[in-house]
């Protein structure tokens, strides 16, 4: 039996829950998860302006909380803050083991980023279209399995850092080396994957993004606490959460985490399985205790995923204010007006009056318009801002509070290579060598 | 009665899809969502965001139903001009689905 926690599931999650986890839950090992689809792609480019940038830019923040907790605790760390550039926070985690004056071996995953070795004659996934023909190429991250990752551990490592890398791999991993399963069996991957899937999103299946007033409660949301799950060698799996934490850990939130973002349930491709969730169970074993059995797999694909990030131009998105009296017809006169006046500059433009309140004369009505576009040049996204600004006194009355943003956007499509062509490596950086 | 009333959802995004996961509040009323949820009333109810196919999962171990909708991300997360472009917000527009039946 081994405990793995997960104290993050996005880059934008809570610290304190992790920080209660490794404090508090008896742990053998903690994940965070930080990187979604486009989060890399925002990393290269940062790297791109920055040659030491390209990590997580919350990794010393965690850290700062985190690692002497679990220095303490004996808790091992795994995460994928590396992003864009795994090496770089790997130094700046060494450094911060050093700050503290604590002992430990930093293990970095690399590998992942597979941008020379693209073709950018391959079509992508979504689109059939080929990945060079979507703009300009900054980032081509492969998702890399637990295969990757055993290599760390068996350095003894007490932190791994890790760029693109499926996010149940994270999980799996960590549970195979300690439980001695072999990655080539499919069953046991495909449960140490289900657990991964089931944690992957911290504080979504303790209750968070859950609470429905009235219809789903979930008590103490305000002291959300993240995951646990105590896995046997047989593969069968309980989730909990640390007692006296708010949230809950129910049937009910456990499928709803289980089915996540899973596109064929028959089926779901990760680097290191095909697993199959139709056998899946999920009973209630106690209270805020969920046991999970029954995954089923098959082999692991020949090919990993690419996640590839694109120049796809600038993004700009402008937005004003109606009130009172007839204030829905104002607003929709002014994304009429808008939308006349960008017709010759080949936009594809989005206006919308949110706030949906009907044309009933209320002096509380309010509505706002949001006019969003995606253009290929800053001059025209700039365009786009000025004719909303330009509301003010060239559209219907009493609008008011323009707020405008021009941001760079970075597309992503997916597409696949041959396991071949990735070659993982694993650095390792000592605390002490850096101290001496 | 509404869907809200019977189920709860969470809707996940990959690429341009949009996964609808779909569970009765009681097991006993997973037949009728099987019955009522159907892939054409999917369709039609989400017709204004989903543009692409729909495809229909059923998982009676777990009382689920998972509807896989394509093209529901107006291009994908990161080029969506909508406001909400993980379409995090079609899990409750889902759930204010008219049932037939009741």
């Amino acid at each position: 039996m081994t405990r793995i926690g997960s104290g993050a599931g996005f880059a934008g999650d809570r610290i304190e829950p992790a920080v209660a986890l490794a404090e508090h839950a008896g742990l053998d090992d903690l994940v965070l998860e930080c990187l979604a689809e486009r989060t890399i792609a925002l990393g290269q480019q940062r790297r791109l302006a920055d040659p030491g940038l390209g990590y997580d830019p919350r990794l010393r923040a965690r850290f700062e909380r985190l690692l002497p907790v679990a220095a303490r605790r004996g808790v091992r760390v795994l995460t994928n803050m590396g992003a864009a550039n795994p090496l770089a926070a790997g130094e700046v985690t060494r450094e911060l083991l050093r700050e503290h004056r604590l002992p430990g071996r930093v293990a970095v995953v690399t590998g992942d980023d597979v941008l020379a070795e693209l073709d950018l004659a391959a079509p992508a996934w979504e689109d059939g279209i080929a990945l060079g023909e979507h703009g300009e190429v900054v980032s081509a991250n492969a998702y890399l399995g637990a295969d990757a990752l055993l290599p760390a551990l068996t350095t003894g490592a007490s932190v791994v850092l890790t760029g693109r890398v499926a996010d149940p791999s994270l999980f799996l991993a960590p549970l195979a080396d300690r439980l001695g399963w072999d990655l080539a069996d499919p069953d046991q991957t495909a449960a140490g994957t289900l657990v991964g899937h089931l944690l992957e999103c911290a504080g979504q299946v303790t209750g968070g993004y859950f609470a429905d007033p009235g219809v789903k409660d979930v008590p103490g949301l305000a002291d959300l606490g993240f995951p646990f799950a105590d896995v046997s060698p047989d593969g069968a799996a309980e989730l909990g959460k640390l007692d006296g934490t708010g949230g809950v850990v129910s049937r009910a939130t456990v499928r709803e985490q289980l089915l996540y973002e899973v596109t064929d349930p028959t089926g779901y491709r990760t680097p290191d399985v095909v697993l199959d969730f139709r056998e899946v169970t999920a009973t209630e074993a106690g209270r805020d205790r969920v046991r999970i059995a029954g995954a089923r797999g098959r082999s692991r694909p020949d090919e990993l995923k690419v996640s590839v990030g694109y120049r796809a131009g600038h993004r700009a998105e402008a937005e004003i204010s109606y009130a009172g009296p007839n204030a829905a017809r104002r607003a929709r006169l002014a994304a009429e007006v808008v939308t006349e006046r960008l017709g010759g500059t080949g936009l594809r433009v989005r206006a919308e009056v949110l706030g949906q309140l009907g044309d009933s004369p209320s002096a509380t009505a309010e509505c706002r318009l949001r006019v969003a576009a995606l253009a290929p040049d800053g001059e025209r996204a700039d365009l786009v801002c000025h004719e909303v600004e330009s509301l003010y006194t060239n559209g219907p009355a009493g609008g008011g509070g323009v707020r405008t943003s021009v941001r760079d956007v970075i597309g992503i499509v997916s597409t696949s290579i041959s396991r071949d062509l990735v070659r993982p490596r694993v650095t390792v950086l000592e605390a002490d060598d850096a101290a001496a | 009665m509404l869907l809200h009333e019977l189920a709860h959802c969470r809707a996940g995004d990959k690429g341009d899809m949009s996964t609808l996961s779909l569970f009765p509040h009681d097991d006993a009323d997973f037949e009728l969502l099987r019955r009522e949820v159907t892939t054409d009333r999917v369709r039609t109810h989400l017709a204004d965001r989903v543009r692409g196919e729909v495809l229909r999962y059923e998982l009676p171990n777990l009382c689920a139903l998972q509807f896989v909708c394509h093209q529901a991300l107006d291009g994908g997360v990161t080029t969506s001009l909508a406001l909400d472009t993980h379409g995090k917000t079609l899990s409750h527009r889902l759930l204010a689905l008219r049932l037939t039946e009741l």
